[in-house]
Formats: C-alpha cells, structure tokens, sequence
C-alpha cells in the first residue's frame, strides 16, 4: 500500500489543456440553444456506439479517460445506456448488421439526440466504403450533429469534436 | 511428423516463413491429412475457400495446418457442387470457419461418416440478415463493389441453444455493450449468479473486408490489410506485406525488417499496457488503470513522434517499411526503454502484492492445458494454458532467427496466469527492442516490389500480440486481388472464452473476456 501511495504521489497531476472548439466540424448547424447547451457544460454524457469499426477508433476513445486527456475532468462521462445519454458518439462504417442496434441506441437516447460521427470511416465510409455489408458513413442511418475525420482521429480530435457539440457561440 | 508421410503432392512457397501447398488434395486426403497433424500435436491455423468457377475449377477449400517443418496448406477443390468433409470433429475450431465459409461461399461441410448429410453444427454464423441465405457474397459472380442485394434490416433469427431446469433464466448481453469496447452478443443461462453456459453470437461487424480486397491493387491492399483489426495493425500489415513479397519473389532489405520487428515489439508492449491496466480496473483497482494508461500514453506519442502514427498504421508497407530511424531516434527509444522496464517492474510488485487483486485474479476464467489443447486455444492466450506456441520461437523469421526469443508460459491458464504472461512478454519485447537497436544494420528501407505472378499463392504468417495473424493471398492478373482471406486468432479463442467462463459467476465475465481481449473486427471481417 505504501508503494502504491507513493507511486500516486510521484506521479503527480499529468492534465493537459482541453482543445479549442472548432465549428468546422459541424455538419449541421447548431439546433439548441445557449439555454439548454450551458445545461450540457461541465455535465455531459455519452454512450459509445461501434456500429463497425476496425476497433482503431475505440483505442483512442478508451485514451480519453488516460491521466493525460482526463476526460472526466471536464464533466463529460461516459454512461452504459443510451438512455442515460446526451450524446451518441458513433465509430465506424454503419455495417448493415448493427444498422438496426444502432437506430434503436439512437431511438433510446432522449432528446436533443447530439450525435457526432468519429474517424473517416464515420465521416465517409473511409475504406470499407458502402457495399452488400455495409451502409458506409454515419449520418446514412442517423443524423449527425458533427463529424470529426482522422484514422484514428486522435483523442484531442475526439475531445475537440465533443467539445464542439455543445460549445456556445458569442 | 515429415513432409513425406501425408503422401501429398507439395510444393514449397518461396518467402519469409516455411510453407507447403497441397495445391490439388483428394477428398479421401482432406481428413487424413487433418487427422495425421492432429495426431502430431498441429493444429489448424485457418480455414477458407475460394471460388474458382470463372477458370471452370468450381470451389475449393483450403486449410492452413502446423506441421513439425511449418505450415502445410491443403487445397481440396470441390467437385462435388461445394461440399468437403467435415473437419471439426478433429479441429474444433473448425466449426465457426466451415460456417463463415458456407455463409459468404456456398460450400457446405458434410458429415464425415455420411456424406448425405450436413455437418452437426450448420447454424449460420456471420450472416445475420443482410442478405438471404441463398445469396453468397464471395462468389465471382456477385459484384466486387455495390451492393447487389437490396438492405436487410430484418431480424436476426438464429437459434441459441436453450438450457432447461428449474430456477435457469437467460442473460442477453449486446450487441451495444456497456463500456467502450467492440458490438457482439453475448446469451448467458444462469442459476443465481453462476453461469451454466455462454453462447456467443457474432458477425454484427461484418463489413465485407474480404471481398473489399478483391477491388484492390496489391499496393492498395495494404492499408485494408492494416484496418482488419485496427489494435493489431503492424501484425496484420506484415502478414501482408510477407504475402505480398512471396508471390512478387522479392525480399525486404535487412534494415527494414528489422524496423518491422522494432514496431511489431512496439505494438505487443503497448496492448499489453493498456491491456494490465483494465485489467486492474475490472478488479477494482483504479490506479492500476490510471497508471498504465499513462505509460501507454508516453509509448504511443514516442510512436507517433518516430514513426508517424500513435498505433503504427501504414508503417509496414510491401517491401519494406514507410519509414527511418535515425540516431536521436534510437536514443529516445532507449530512454524509453529503460523507463518503461522500471516503471513496469514497479507497477508488477504492486499488483502481485495487491491481495484484493489477486484474489480476483487467481482462479478465475480457468482454462486447464487439457482442454486448451483440444480446443486449439493459441496466442497469448494458449501460452497462458501452457500451448508452448509463438511463431518467433518455433519459425523466427528475419531477423527473430537471431534473437533467441524467451517464450512466456504458465501453466495456470486463469486469468492471473493471463496477466503473468503479459508481464513477462513486456520485458521479452523491451529485451528484443534493445537487441533489435544494437543489430540494425545501415541500408536501404524499402526496395520496389516486382510485378506479381497470376494465380499465385502468398502467405504470410506473424505473431502478434494476441497470437499468430495469417493472411492467404490470391493473385489475378494485373497485379490485382484475387481472393484474400485474412485470419485472426481471434476464431480460434472465441470458442473457448465460453468456457473458460463456465463456473464462474456473471459479474466476473467482464474480467474473463478482458484477460483474453479477443477482436470482433478481426473475427467478423
């Protein structure tokens, strides 16, 4: 217990700074309010959907809780059920086999629904493109709220493009 | 076993790992031959068909086998409209591939004793309900791009097996999951707490990988080839590349293929850091994730600083490797070396000392040498239920032939003995690092790869972190894919997590599936 203690100790505090917002990855335009968007500050959660990916994007996904990203720090958790969820954050190429497991996560969710697509293949398909088995880019089966590229995209990306969710424009 | 005893027509493949095809095997040969390995201590490495139809051969089937001189792949072609003997009675892992094989081709397994049946088990396995069960994706005449069938969005109707009994009740987990991980399902039948059976259901990621390399160039393979199972991207990206080199008749120069073990290392050491770290948290000590994933951190900017990219994707690429090293370079990942060792070997005292932990740990998910052994359980896994396996001991390629590599075992197979094989293979692959720095070698990193011949076949064979990655390439003309069928380990532990977690009570389940960290990308393709 001793080593463990003064291993915590060493250590110290690792967070760096939050990125910036960046409304070029809005894909639609913003659809809330400064009144509810201020609601969602500090207090955010959201339920991870794979609807196919190659597993790439959930390494970076799992890296926003590390000491360094800290997510939790800004209040933005991540919750079981998409019940419990302000925000869908969706992974992959849409396979056509989690296409109804995901319109059924989204019909879960409770209002405002935010949604953002992640990685090129949320964006467009990437390289598994659309085919017998897959319905390509996110927004093909829900509507997305923003959409942040990148093979993985990178745990800043990912925390820029959540940030960007429910940022409030002055 | 040698070569000579299987009375099969063989003939060797050139490239970086010791291979023999059975280009044209009989029917009569098929179990025979399985049985023969079988009987040596082999397993079955992959299997997977073809369809070749459009050259007037009809379909044929292939698999993979380990043999005491390497790897022997037995070519069955099928002239019976699509059906081959049944081979899961000697290889269970046979079954979920004879199923995978019938749902995307068309060729059907039948009953080894009476051929007018079908094998026991020919559930579907991964078509759910994108397309009907007569429609065969795989097959030439079925479009190599778009979508020909129109989109399912039908139920999935697949029949578990029901348990009965007084006070059994089901558990349906998935496929969305609750923590941040890969979509499968997950049918428990329990009593109280205690599992009396796990059924899994998977192919929810299906995304048509396969028949996506068919519209590809052998260049334009590897980045698909690296995006199978993204956490296992340098293994896979090297099997291609291996593949790719045997059909072309060309060799990597030595400089790049020991950059290729450095990131291959590299990608072992970072998922077993992330993989100690959850393993810490789903037995409830969150310090343990805290302090991994911190490391991992460090090793995956390192990565990204020196290579490119924070998981190495597109660093291996045929002929060679995308990029150099230089020497500041090999200073910073000594550096890294030794605080990685020191910090690890820290965090190891704590965790065998943590008797909470420990507690958890010891016992749990058991899976005995016996029956690891009969299911082919292989990988880290395997070495963990003492399967003394690893690709970079029994064939070390270039430059592993060199190195001596110290396999981790233990005989345990729990979920402790998962997380000592992890720890071990954390200072193997540091050790390796440091050996793989001091014997580069000056040269070139890449060199052009040849036109390859058609219809050739390439393998490529590496040990990745979870256990040995294959990939079977066929060439067509014009340097294009013909048929690539990618295999992970993955189909090979699937299976046997179901029981490792029999007696054991659900909440525990968790811990058990992370101890073996298995690929749904990898398996569904």
């Amino acid at each position: 217990m001793f080593q463990l203690l003064r291993q915590i100790v060493r250590t110290g505090i690792k967070t760096e700074a939050p990125p910036e917002t960046d409304e070029a990855l809005r894909t639609t335009a913003e659809r809330l309010n400064a009144e509810v968007l201020r609601r969602f500050q500090g207090a955010l959660t959201i339920r991870h959907v794979d609807a196919g990916s190659c597993n790439g994007c959930e390494l970076e996904i799992n890296a926003l809780g590390n000491p360094y990203y800290n997510l939790e720090g800004l209040g933005i958790k991540f919750v079981a059920s998409p019940r419990h969820a302000d925000m869908l954050l969706v992974t992959g190429p849409v396979s056509r086999h989690m296409e109804v497991a995901l319109k059924r996560t989204y019909d879960a969710t409770p209002e405002p629904k935010l949604v953002v697509a992640l990685g090129d293949c949320g964006c467009t398909g990437g390289i598994f493109g659309e085919s017998y088995a897959s319905r390509g880019r996110v927004s093909n089966v829900i509507p997305v709220d923003v959409a942040v590229p990148g093979c993985p995209p990178t745990p800043l990306a990912i925390m820029q493009g959540i940030l960007t969710a429910i940022s409030i424009k002055t | 076993m040698r070569l000579e005893d299987f009375q099969l027509e063989l003939s060797p493949l050139s490239g970086a790992m010791p291979v023999w095809h059975a280009r044209r095997a009989e029917a009569r040969q098929w179990r025979t031959a399985c049985r023969q390995v079988r009987d040596k201590g082999g397993r079955l490495v992959a299997l997977w068909s073809t369809d070749n139809s459009d050259r007037g051969e009809g379909y044929a089937v292939h698999a993979a086998l380990t043999v005491h001189s390497g790897l022997l792949v037995l070519t069955l072609p099928l002239l019976n409209g699509g059906r081959y003997p049944d081979i899961s009675d000697i290889f269970p892992a046979a079954n979920r591939m004879q199923r995978a094989a019938c749902d995307l081709m068309g060729v059907s397994a039948e009953d080894a004793a009476d051929s007018r049946k079908n094998a026991a088990d020919s559930r579907k396995w991964l078509r759910h309900a994108a397309w009907p069960g007569d429609v065969f994706p795989l097959r030439k005449n079925f479009p190599a791009e778009g979508s020909p069938v129109p989109a399912g969005a039908g139920q999935d109707d697949y029949p578990f097996v029901q348990v009965g009994g007084e006070g059994v009740h089901e558990i349906p987990v998935g496929p969305v999951h609750a923590g941040t991980i890969e979509p499968g399902h997950f049918r428990f039948s329990v009593v109280g707490e205690g599992v009396l059976r796990l059924e899994e259901r998977l192919g929810y990621k299906h995304k048509g990988v396969e028949k996506r390399f068919e519209s590809m160039t052998l260049a334009e393979g590897a980045r698909l080839a690296g995006r199978v199972s993204g956490d296992s991207t340098v293994a896979y990206a090297w099997a291609y590349a291996m593949a790719v080199e045997s059909v072309a008749g060309v060799t990597p120069p030595l400089r790049a293929l020991c950059l290729r073990a450095l990131l291959l290392e590299r990608e072992r050491i970072g998922q077993h850091l992330w993989d100690l770290g959850f393993l810490g948290n789903d037995a409830g000590l969150a310090f343990g994730l805290a302090q991994f994933s911190r490391l991992r951190e460090d090793w995956l900017r390192v990565s990204h600083a020196l290579f490119g990219h924070r998981y190495l994707m597109d660093a291996v690429v045929p002929g060679g490797v995308a990029r150099d090293i230089d020497a500041p370079g090999i200073a910073r990942i000594r550096a890294e070396i030794d605080d990685v060792r020191k910090a690890v070997a820290l965090l190891r005292t704590i965790y065998d000392e943590h008797a909470g932990l420990q507690d958890r740990f010891i016992a749990c998910g058991r899976v005995k040498p016996e029956l690891a052994e009969r299911l082919g359980l292989t990988g880290l896994a395997g070495r963990a239920s003492a399967i003394a396996w690893d690709l970079r001991v029994q064939f070390p390629p270039v430059p592993y032939d060199g190195f001596e590599v110290r396999m981790a075992t233990h005989g345990n197979g729990d979920v402790a003995a998962r997380v000592t094989v992890r720890f071990d293979e954390i200072g193997e692959s540091l050790r390796l690092m440091g050996l793989i720095l001091s014997a580069l070698p000056a040269g070139e990193i890449r060199v052009p790869v040849p036109d390859a011949a058609e219809h050739a076949l390439g393998i490529g064979w590496v040990e990745g972190w979870r256990g040995e990655v294959l990939i079977a390439l066929e060439t067509g003309p014009g340097n294009r894919i013909r048929r690539l069928h990618p295999h992970d380990p993955s189909w090979q532990n699937w299976p046997v997590l179901e029981h490792a977690v029999l007696g054991n009570i659900v909440p525990d389940f968790p811990l058990i599936n992370k101890s073996f960290n298995l690929s749904y990308s990898g398996h569904d393709l």
